[in-house]
């Protein structure tokens, strides 16, 4: 095979190949992508629809985390905004969560407006600050 | 004595500029002899810092930040990397001890091209050194010195832990001199099949322990975390994963080269590449700009210099590789179906999902240049990453028995036919008998497939028992790696999608279930530690006639303020029990406690799958040794190219 016509091939095989794969990525994007909002957006653009996987983020307000049966704790997400969002999570919590610490987490607001939590970002030490709670100020809680 | 450890650094700093100028200015001697210099002195440095972690010498911040007296001795010794500035003076180390390896391991016959590589190497290292003594250097003193530390972060308290830096920096590093060997090559404009021999050999010393150290990270977060998963596609573990993926495109590619001739400039840029994106690693996962599960406390001005740092040593390497790439000569023709052309088809599946992987590890970061927050996660992985991996996959039994130049199609048939069979099995396996999800047997089949047309490959080649073990090395080296590959393939598609877990809340005399196993809490006790408490509980597990004790445990240390998770699993020989200790509560005056089981299937072959694929390149860097020694009794190894039109 001539060089020119083996590069064509290559060339040809790597933009199919790059198509699809942009292709692919675009479709996943658009299907998995996770929206973030703290209350204050809640506060001014309303929820999400219910059943779709967003993250929320936030403090975990001081007074609020329950322990209920079956392993269930609920707790609110505050920001010193006027909203607060109730959050139900059943498992085990992540060993730095506690009352007034950051939490990022993801799942879904039910039809009662209760987020359902199934994922909470667990961090590995004490002084880490997630980039969405950066701006944020710890005494709100 | 820190600061004797101090001055150690600068000279080492010195003398890896001192071995840059000369080697740049191809005094192979000189560039070599500073090389190890600086190596001595940066060792000398590293060791007083060792010394002053054994000895708890609290007049040193970082050992008042990150060591306690009550510490284990072997967590003292890794409390030393296993902090920021820690980690960045080994990082200097492994770059000045890689130029000190390449100073006496390499001999080519050719000095000039040597003293090049050494002096890159040399410029490298002396901006690791410059980022370690101004932004974050390990060797300042505190003023008032604490009669005890605040101890190293508990999580980094464990034996998996203490060994995963030194390797993975091993391999992150190890792509430096492979970045060296490179630009030298480039600016000399010979890279041929003498220079791809000489660098498949670094490069395969820094694949190997870049892959043991992802694999013991990986081991780490799935006992010690407690979350049941060993691959969550957090930024900190993608930065890892793509310099790993680059690497493997350049052992693929480079092959071609060292053979043939053929794929020269995309060799070098891979080798370019590979170190890139260990640097954009350690800036992804030292500056903070993503969200991540495994980050610890960052300072997002470090972040910057490792910014600067490689858009300087990459775009010195890009622009050189512009000038220089339109001169360097191609290898003897070939068609697409060919060794060259499956080996290409490799290298294209393999940047692609790089590509991929940077995407979802970035995208945050874009999703908020366009003013939204926004995050991707595991499900966008298992959607491009995976399928795009897959068929690279299903290909490679089938082109790995193609020839140089222009391969012999007559079996392409049964080659097909084979793949169809073993899938209709195991999606029928899948499906029906085994009770085990459809993916999960079509997992299977793929990793059988595999593991088969590995086993394959190396008999069609020896043809006979005898001649089966006195094959090279490095086709044994190929058979381990891609075998290896598949058994991953099988643990890693059965675990995800097979595996279940649920969340236990018991009291102590209470029992529940889970895969066929019945779990009775007999008992929770406080125990105490060297330095830590716990709660430990232990839950009998029985199924038939047997039964186990597993002790979960959640401790507290007082040092760092911080509670972790102690897992404790089962091994039943084809799957994992696992089980995490949560919270106690009190409900209506009864003492409860929650636990999080696990039935995670298979789980080991993922991480013997990994280590199979690690021990295949440690096979393939003895043949290179071997055939090092044969050439150097013969010719010099400057092994010519072959002349042929491009």
């Amino acid at each position: 095979m001539r060089a020119r016509t083996r590069r064509l091939y290559v060339f040809s095989i790597a933009a199919v190949l790059l198509i699809c794969a942009a292709l692919l990525v675009v479709f996943a994007v658009g299907r998995t992508a996770n929206l973030f909002y703290e209350p204050a957006d809640l506060a001014e653009v309303g929820l999400p629809d219910a059943g779709q996987r967003v993250k929320v983020g936030g403090f975990v307000e001081i007074g609020s985390l329950e322990f209920l049966a079956d392993a269930e704790i609920r707790f609110s997400v505050v920001d010193g905004s006027t909203y607060r969002i109730p959050v139900s999570y059943t498992g085990i919590r992540p060993d730095l969560f506690r009352e007034g610490s950051g939490v990022v987490a993801t799942g879904y607001f039910t039809e009662a407006d209760v987020f359902v939590a199934t994922e909470l970002l667990a961090k590995h030490d004490e002084n880490y600050v997630p980039r969405e709670l950066r701006d944020m100020d710890p005494g709100v809680t | 004595m820190i600061e004797l450890g101090h001055f150690a650094a600068i000279v080492a700093f010195a003398l890896s500029i001192a071995a840059g100028v000369t080697g740049l200015m191809s005094r192979r001697p000189a560039a070599g002899l500073f090389s190890i210099l600086g190596f001595a002195a940066m060792a000398f440095a590293f060791l007083t810092l060792v010394f002053a972690f054994v000895r708890s010498d609290f007049s040193v911040q970082l050992v008042v930040n990150h060591s306690h007296t009550l510490k284990p001795m072997i967590y003292k010794i890794a409390g030393t990397w296993g902090n920021h500035e820690g980690s960045m003076a080994m990082w200097c180390l492994v770059c000045l001890g890689f130029g000190a390896a390449g100073a006496i391991i390499l001999r080519t016959g050719n000095e000039v091209f040597e003293a090049r590589t050494l002096g890159v190497q040399g410029l490298m290292s002396g901006g690791a050194l410059l980022y370690l003594l101004t932004v974050s250097s390990p060797f300042l003193r505190i003023e008032v010195p604490p009669l005890q530390g605040e101890s190293l972060n508990p999580l980094l308290q464990d034996p998996a832990l203490a060994f995963h830096p030194p390797l993975l920096y091993l391999g992150y590093v190890g792509y430096s001199f492979v970045f060296a060997l490179a630009a030298a090559g480039l600016i000399e404009g010979r890279i041929d099949r003498a220079w791809a021999k000489t660098t498949r050999g670094w490069a395969m010393a820094a694949f190997v322990p870049l892959t043991v150290g992802i694999m013991l990270g990986s081991y780490w977060a799935y006992y010690e975390l407690g979350w049941g998963g060993w691959w969550f596609w957090d930024p900190v573990e993608n930065a890892s994963l793509m310099p790993w993926l680059i690497g493997a495109a350049l052992l693929h590619s480079i092959v071609v080269t060292e053979k043939r001739g053929s794929f020269a400039v995309w060799s070098a840029l891979l080798a370019v590449l590979a170190y890139c994106f260990s640097i954009l690693g350690a800036f992804l996962v030292r500056s903070g700009i993503l969200t991540s599960v495994h980050a610890f406390a960052v300072d997002p001005s470090r972040g910057m210099a490792l910014l600067f740092g490689l858009i300087v040593f990459g775009g010195a390497a890009l622009l050189l590789f512009a000038i220089r790439a339109p001169s360097i000569r191609g290898g003897p023709p070939w068609t697409s179906l060919s060794r060259e052309g499956a080996l290409m088809g490799n290298n294209l599946v393999f940047f692609v999902a790089t590509l991929t992987v940077l995407l979802g590890t970035l995208f945050p970061l874009m999703a908020e240049g366009l003013g939204r927050q926004m995050s991707v996660g595991e499900p966008y992985f298992n959607l491009t990453f995976t399928p795009i991996m897959a068929l690279a996959l299903v290909a490679l039994p089938v082109v790995q028995a193609w020839g140089w130049g222009k391969a012999n199609l007559s079996s392409l048939t049964k080659w097909v036919g084979a793949f169809a069979g073993v899938l209709v099995i195991f999606a029928i396996l899948g499906v029906g008998a085994f009770d085990i999800a459809l993916f999960a047997g079509l997992g299977l089949g793929l990793g059988v497939w595999l593991v088969g047309g590995a086993t394959w490959e190396i008999w069609r080649r020896a043809k006979t028992w005898g001649r089966l073990w006195q094959m090279p090395a490095r086709v044994w080296g190929m058979t381990l790696a891609h075998a290896g590959l598949g058994v991953f393939v099988i643990g890693a598609v059965v675990e995800t999608s097979a595996r279940f877990e649920k969340t236990l809340d018991l009291a102590v005399g209470q029992s529940a279930t889970l895969a066929g196993w019945e779990l009775t809490l007999d008992d929770v006790q406080s125990i105490e530690g060297p330095n830590w408490y716990a709660d430990r509980a232990s839950m009998v597990l029985t199924r038939g006639g047997t039964s186990t004790v597993l002790e979960p445990e959640k401790r507290y240390y007082p040092a760092s303020r911080m509670p972790t998770t102690e897992t404790a699993i089962h091994k039943s020989g084809t799957a994992d029990i696992y089980l995490a200790l949560g919270d106690r509560r009190v409900i209506d005056g009864d003492v409860r406690w929650t636990f999080r089981a696990y039935f995670n299937p298979l789980v080991d072959l993922v991480f013997i799958g990994v280590l199979i694929m690690a021990l295949g390149g440690l096979f393939s860097m003895f043949s290179l040794s071997g055939a090092r020694r044969k050439v150097g009794s013969k010719t010099p190894a400057t092994t010519k190219p072959i002349e042929a039109p491009s």
